[in-house]
């Protein structure tokens, strides 16, 4: 299993502990990834603004991992979403691809659309697979109650991203229990964490977030558990600020899929980079078999 | 004469457009904080700051990156190592050859009293660091005029720093090459250090030898020679000539130029052309020095400085004021190699968007341009502005800027040094703003919150329909274009098929979020749905609504209908956003 690793723009400058755990987990796993330098920003944050603009950086991303005849799999469920909507577009529409097709090839790129796009969730469970993973897991949580946030662009829309059902999905729970947590059921579970309003309307953004943080709590979760960069940013960088700016102090810290399963792994809690995270998420440890 | 009056000249514009400079460093206007102190309390905070860093322990990391990043170039060498080795060939060479060739009577006469510049190792290496100068020049020509890596543009400015370079070493080594050969500088040089005149017998010796051994050009001895002659002419090199001279070989550049030109270098000794090139060589060396501080080769001082401030500065820790200072000092630090813009995650944007301010290396002259306080036309600003705001914040012009200018931060601040002028930006009303939200403790609540106010309200503003909503709507003329132009992405079209059922609004969780939604929204998603399908632009483009949908594309994925409702709200946007910006001209 080789993938070309896609990171996106906030991984690499503000949430470097999900690139660590993550490689950790893989290779832990024997999923093999390939770093190439030239990808750029997926695309997602220009959708507000020009459409084609952001087909043209999510194509060029597409176009660099065909080039080297890999698989993408990708950690952040906005940019996922986003080169899903891309490969869909660039293939439903012969006009927009020939568009972009003209600027890419001045740098020598071609999107041919014979690549296969992944999340990291999906990789895991499609490709690993919760039995495999379950075997790596030597120090399994116990008592450990998560409240499990799907991220709505892996989710939706479906007919696209085609990542679970969009009504009822599993995946993420199975992945989760298989480290020996419990995922438990919370009705805002596939509601938004309001991270694309962010730096737009943030009370309404610190809104959304504050609803399903209050209900995931309220359901007796101890941790919430995501695997998207904007989700976790907001969860995390923008959970703490809810508590200083609104006084309101849910404290359900969050934590990185790839750091509930790397500790479960005995992953050396440095690589995961669990000091890393803004809320202090320490405390999950105690949930660890001995 | 010439030759002092030219350098004092040369020297005098090189000091005062210095001090220009660096004037401008303490008074271009940055980061708001800065802006209500004056130049010179900012110059003192400097000094103060300069004098602590060094009494502190901090001159250990300053001492190390004196050494990685200045002399061995370190970030160059991670990024590429064709550019590095360009670099190196070219500063490497030229700070050898300031030192060694231009500043010979200070320095190496200092250190070698022996010293002549005809002699070696002096000659060889002399040649040697200027042959090393035009490789780098022909490796970076080939760099940026025949590779022409993506998005790397070249300024006039980069031509010119170029040209300067090559004209310098070129016409030296030419220079080099007709004096080798010259028979006017043979005898002059004879009557100074040998005493001898034309005519006499150790003269000719003398000629033959140099004719014969140092490929010097006579109008009337020609080889071939009376061995006799030549140890004559050899003992008189020996006490007179030797102690200056090695064998030409040696200035190899010089020595080629020489044996090319052998056939015609006595028309040329005759026509001065070594004088012709002395002053052309001087010259281009003197309008070098003059231009230094107002060209690209201002970063031989600037990069460094850039580099040791940022390497203990931080800004958490650092005066803001002083801050405000080092951002003026990086605007003269770029050297427009591109390495950022090589490296610049939404570069390949600037290709759909047509505005090459998104590409790092060309947004600093404008944003230099825009602190400078210059009058500008709207539409330039927009542009610029523009350019700076389609930026994902990921750091990578940062960690490769060869100058350790802190990029980031530079945009950061002009950013919001720009939104200061009221100007509305629609591109706040996207993700890209995310970044933003996260910095936002870094800036009062009212700054912060602006901007985007203004980008909302000048948008809903020109719809008039959402201003007085008791107003009786007239359907025609709808807006047909509308109607059917909503096809800028797939899917958007879709809006035509809504039967009203009000599924979309019933799940949005905006919607849910507010206890009276219509008041805040102003439209509701099924009510844009069906304002888009009865073509009434400004229900369907005005309501705030556009810019509240958080995307989680729960709307969409329960139509019964099949309606795209989040594709076609960013299509709503797209639109609006491209309208808004068309009505501003």
């Amino acid at each position: 299993m080789k993938f070309a690793l896609f990171l996106g723009c906030n991984i690499p400058a503000r949430l470097k502990q999900y690139e660590s755990s993550t490689r950790a987990v893989l290779g832990n796993l024997g999923v093999e990834l390939v770093d190439i330098k030239e990808f750029n920003c997926c695309g997602y944050p220009m959708r507000n603004i020009d459409f084609k603009t952001s087909i043209l950086a999510a194509a060029r991303n597409l176009a660099l991992a065909e080039k080297q005849g890999l698989n993408m799999i990708v950690l952040c469920m906005c940019g996922y979403g986003m080169l899903k909507k891309a490969d869909h577009a660039m293939k439903e529409e012969p006009s927009l691809r020939e568009v972009i097709n003209t600027t890419l090839k001045k740098e020598g790129l071609q999107f041919r659309g014979d690549l296969e796009i992944r999340h990291l969730l999906s990789v895991l469970y499609n490709e690993v697979s919760v039995e495999a993973i379950r075997q790596r897991v030597t120090r399994p949580f116990k008592d450990l109650k998560i409240a499990t946030h799907y991220g709505c662009h892996a989710l939706r829309p479906s007919e696209i991203v085609q990542f679970d059902d969009p009504v009822n999905p599993t995946l993420f729970d199975k992945l989760v229990e298989a480290t020996g947590a419990q995922s438990i059921y919370w009705q805002s579970r596939l509601d938004c964490c309001g991270a694309p309003l962010f730096g737009i309307n943030d009370n309404l953004s610190m809104d959304l977030a504050e609803k399903k943080l209050l209900d995931a709590k309220r359901s007796g979760a101890h941790y919430l558990c995501d695997a998207c960069t904007y989700c976790h940013l907001q969860f995390d960088t923008v959970q703490e600020m809810i508590s200083t700016k609104r006084g309101e102090n849910h404290l359900l810290p969050a934590i990185l899929y790839p750091q509930l399963l790397g500790l479960s792994m005995g992953i050396d809690e440095r690589i995961l980079g669990l000091e890393m995270n803004h809320i202090d998420i320490s405390g999950i440890k105690g949930f660890l078999s001995e | 004469m010439f030759f002092s009056i030219a350098l004092y000249i040369a020297l005098a514009i090189f000091v005062g457009g210095l001090i220009y400079k660096i004037g401008t460093w303490f008074s271009l206007k940055i980061a708001t904080q800065a802006q209500t102190i004056s130049p010179s309390q900012r110059l003192l905070a400097a000094v103060k700051g300069i004098v602590l860093t060094i009494l502190s322990a901090k001159i250990l990391t300053l001492i190390k990156v004196f050494f990685l990043d200045i002399i061995l170039q370190r970030k160059v060498f991670q990024e590429s190592r064709f550019r590095w080795l360009i670099h190196i060939l070219i500063y490497g060479g030229f700070m050898f050859l300031v030192l060694m060739h231009a500043l010979d009577p200070i320095i190496t006469v200092g250190i070698f009293p022996d010293y002549a510049p005809t002699l070696n190792p002096f000659l060889f290496l002399r040649d040697l660091f200027g042959v090393l100068v035009i490789v780098g020049v022909i490796l970076a020509v080939y760099r940026r005029y025949i590779l022409k890596a993506p998005r790397l543009t070249t300024t006039t400015m980069d031509t010119y720093a170029l040209i300067i370079l090559a004209v310098i070493i070129v016409s030296g080594i030419i220079l080099e090459g007709t004096k080798i050969t010259s028979y006017t500088r043979y005898q002059e040089m004879v009557n100074d250090y040998a005493g001898l005149e034309e005519g006499e017998d150790d003269y000719q010796a003398l000629t033959a030898f140099w004719v014969k051994e140092f490929s010097m050009i006579s109008p009337d001895i020609t080889a071939p020679f009376d061995s006799s002659l030549i140890e004559e002419g050899r003992e008189i090199h020996e006490m007179s000539c030797a102690g200056c001279h090695s064998k030409p070989q040696w200035g190899f550049g010089g020595f080629l130029v020489a044996k090319a030109t052998k056939g015609i270098s006595l028309p040329i000794d005759r026509a001065h052309i070594p004088s012709v090139l002395w002053y052309i060589h001087f010259l281009a060396c003197f309008i070098g020095l003059a231009y230094l501080p107002f060209s690209k080769f201002l970063h031989i001082i600037t990069s460094p400085l850039s580099l040791l401030a940022n390497s203990v500065m931080s800004k958490r820790t650092s005066y803001p004021v002083n801050i405000a200072t080092r951002q003026a000092l990086e605007f003269d630090a770029c050297m427009h190699c591109g390495q950022c813009t090589g490296r610049c995650s939404v570069g390949i944007m600037s290709e759909a968007l047509q505005n090459v301010n998104i590409l790092p290396s060309e947004k600093i002259p404008s944003l230099k341009k825009v602190s400078s306080g210059k009058e500008m036309a709207e539409g330039e600003f927009r542009t610029i502005l523009e350019g700076a705001y389609v930026c994902t914040n990921c750091h990578r012009c940062t960690d490769v800027c060869p100058a350790g200018i802190n990029l980031e931060d530079l945009w950061f601040n002009m950013r919001e040094e720009m939104f200061q002028r009221n100007y509305p930006l629609f591109f706040a009303l996207s993700p890209l703003s995310f970044y933003r939200g996260l910095m936002r403790e870094t800036m009062p609540d009212s700054d912060y919150e602006r901007p985007l106010d203004q980008a909302r309200e000048a948008i809903i503003a020109s719809y008039d329909l959402m201003k007085s909503q008791d107003r009786a709507i007239t359907l025609n003329p709808a807006d047909q274009d509308l109607r059917s132009g909503l096809l800028l992405s797939d899917q958007a079209n879709t809006f035509q098929m809504c039967f009203g059922c009000q599924t979309c609004t019933n799940v949005c969780p905006v919607v849910a979020n507010y206890e009276n939604p219509k008041e805040v929204l102003g439209m509701l998603p099924h009510e844009i749905m069906y304002a888009a399908g009865l073509g009434i632009k400004d229900l369907a483009f005005g309501s705030r609504m556009l810019w509240d949908c958080t995307t989680c594309y729960q709307c969409q994925e329960q139509c019964p209908q099949g309606v795209r409702v989040t594709e076609v709200l960013y299509e709503l946007k797209n639109l609006a956003i491209a309208n808004a910006t068309t009505a501003k001209g």
